[in-house]
């Protein structure tokens, strides 16, 4: 495949590593976060926002490397399905450990899902019991 | 219809997944579309006109811009707090009023909120939405209201409701 992008066109070299650059740090950051930061609520928030970002900006800086070809197509497709497939399972987990009893960390200020969970958890009882 | 506008959406996403107008390709694609349409377009957007709305893809562009703002902003927001020494949190799950009816659109909110600044949306209740916020600036319904989910209501309203 002759590939008129590379090489020739420099500004698109530059783009295409600031891009790199700045998606590989930010999933450094959400890594950092996902370590420090206290409970799985807080863990999840750093995990969506940094991490999608960061892979988002890797998979733009594809888009300028090779160009509207296969692979750059292929990257810019690859972006919304992430997005949705992140911002999805961030909600199942954070709300699948709530249901499940995962408390909230010492620090939280207000806590308004509590009666919400426990009707729900109580439905769930009586739907096994029948 | 709706079964139709799946069909087609699914085949431009074959089509731009594979990369080549072949034949034997495009009978591939065609074969899972058609599965994928019959299995899944009883779940697709009811109201299936409000993809000839030219109107709804103007509005969609703005929002993507405003969208993108937002979300290069949670980024630093979330890189600050992590790498701050004495990690300045307050977090909480607070409780969201929508005014948007389609649930389409509920759907696009809670993703919106998520990868806005600092929000995380925990639960869909009919019309209340649970918001897990990593810093809790008020206790006042009103006004958090307004600051998680004012920004995009309106524009969400006007593509997707």
């Amino acid at each position: 495949m002759q590939n008129t992008w590379e090489g020739k066109n420099s500004m698109n070299e530059i783009i295409f590593k600031i891009l790199l650059i700045i998606g590989i740090l930010f999933n450094l950051f959400g890594c950092i976060g996902l370590v420090r930061l206290p409970d799985v609520y807080n863990r999840l928030q750093s995990a969506t926002k940094c991490v999608t970002l960061g892979t988002c900006s890797i998979l733009l800086s594809l888009l300028f490397h090779f160009g509207f070809t296969e692979i750059g197509i292929k990257a810019i497709v690859a972006i919304p399905l992430l997005f949705f497939g992140a911002t999805v399972a961030a909600h199942a987990l954070v709300k699948g450990s709530y249901l499940f009893g995962v408390k909230l960390g010492d620090q939280s200020v207000i806590d308004e899902y509590k009666d919400e969970a426990e009707k729900s958890s109580e439905d769930k009882k009586k739907m096994n019991k029948k | 219809m709706r079964y139709l506008v799946l069909f087609i959406l699914c085949m431009i996403i074959w089509i731009l997944l594979t990369f080549s107008l072949e034949l034997n390709n495009i009978i591939v694609g065609a074969v899972v579309s058609v599965l994928t349409s019959v299995i899944f377009g009883r779940y697709f957007i009811k109201n299936t006109s409000k993809f000839f709305q030219p109107k709804r893809y103007f509005w969609f562009i703005i929002y993507l811009i405003i969208f993108l703002w937002e979300c290069l902003k949670a980024n630093f927001d979330v890189a600050y707090r992590v790498l701050h020494p004495a990690m300045p949190i307050r977090p909480g799950i607070v409780k969201v009023k929508l005014n948007l009816r389609s649930v389409t659109a509920r759907m696009m909110l809670a993703n919106s909120i998520t990868m806005t600044p600092g929000t995380l949306s925990v639960d869909l209740k009919d019309d209340i939405l649970y918001v897990h916020w990593i810093y809790v600036s008020t206790t006042d319904p009103e006004i958090y209201g307004l600051k998680v989910a004012g920004r995009f209501e309106k524009y969400i309203k006007r593509i997707f409701d």
